[in-house]
């Protein structure tokens, strides 16, 4: 019986991968002078989760090419990501992390 | 880019898809759920230590985003390595490969510094909940990176003896896939017991 192989679509080039890296050293730069800077604080936690959030998409996406691979190994990565975060959103919940402190 | 004929021992699902791969897709999802519920651990116990040291009190952030930084360039160097065995170019691969290994090491010598400090200064798994769960979290983090750095040695010893070439790709690609999600869950550290400690 012929196998037939789903189809590959090509990498990235080393160029894109050298590009990539230089936003993630500029995000990780952004993280840590956002930390340091005072008149951040007050947005320190939506600011910084969302930086985490976009360097973690971008590394996923591009270095390890689920942008460009099969759909089912983003699900397979995603579904257990999506349970880990309800998981912990959920802990978090259950032991008062997310109170309002009177 | 030419991408590299599939290795003898190559076998694909009845979706087409390398099953290798797939398996190793399957691991890194449940690999998610471990480092959450380690990450969860650390989140629900975060403040209520009642005695110090605090996060506050001895995090050192520049050192740390010294080797974050290091553990971002090792993942620019894993995807050269992959791309330089793709197209057969063995000799960039071996200097990639090595240096992988050697940004992860420089990585492990940094918490190895760091962990060595904390108990110098009193930061032990029994001083408080956040020595605990802290050292449980990058502890588990760093245990990964050693076995990544051993993995990527002896790929770089196959390829030193010739045993590794185009047709190997998916093994680097694998080892590759393992290399970034260690990264990956650096970031999330990073941010959430570095940066937005309390």
């Amino acid at each position: 019986m012929q196998e037939t192989h789903a189809v590959e679509h090509p990498h990235p080039t080393a160029a894109t991968y050298i590009r990539v890296a230089v936003i993630l050293t500029i995000l990780t730069v952004i993280e840590v002078g956002v930390f340091y800077v005072p008149v951040f604080h007050p947005v320190l936690a939506p600011v910084l989760l969302s930086l985490s959030a976009v360097k973690f998409a971008i590394v996923v996406m591009f270095y390890m090419h689920l942008k460009m691979d099969s759909r089912f190994f983003t699900l397979l990565f995603g579904g257990p990501l999506l349970l880990a975060a309800v998981v912990m959103l959920g802990l978090l919940f259950l032991f008062g992390v997310f109170a309002f402190e009177h | 880019m030419s991408h590299a004929a599939p290795a003898a021992t190559a076998h694909y699902t009845s979706m087409g898809l390398d099953s290798r791969k797939m398996g190793f897709w399957a691991f890194i999802g449940s690999e998610c759920l471990l480092f959450g519920s380690l990450i969860s651990t650390y989140l629900v116990y975060q403040g209520r230590s009642v005695s110090g040291p605090t996060p506050s009190e001895i995090l050192n952030i520049p050192v740390t985003s010294i080797s974050t930084f290091d553990l971002l360039m090792s993942s620019l160097w894993m995807v050269l390595a992959l791309a330089a065995v793709q197209r057969g170019d063995m000799k960039w691969a071996k200097v990639w490969l090595l240096g992988v290994a050697i940004g992860g090491s420089i990585f492990l010598g940094f918490q190895v510094y760091e962990f060595t400090s904390f108990v110098r200064e009193g930061l032990t798994m029994q001083a408080n909940l956040f020595g605990c769960t802290f050292f449980i979290l990058t502890g588990t983090h760093g245990a990964h990176v050693t076995v990544g750095v051993l993995w990527m040695l002896t790929l770089w010893y196959r390829a030193m003896r010739g045993k590794l070439g185009p047709e190997h790709a998916m093994t680097v690609e694998i080892a590759g896939l393992y290399w970034h999600f260690v990264d990956v869950v650096w970031i999330v550290i990073f941010t959430l017991v570095y940066l937005l400690h309390k």
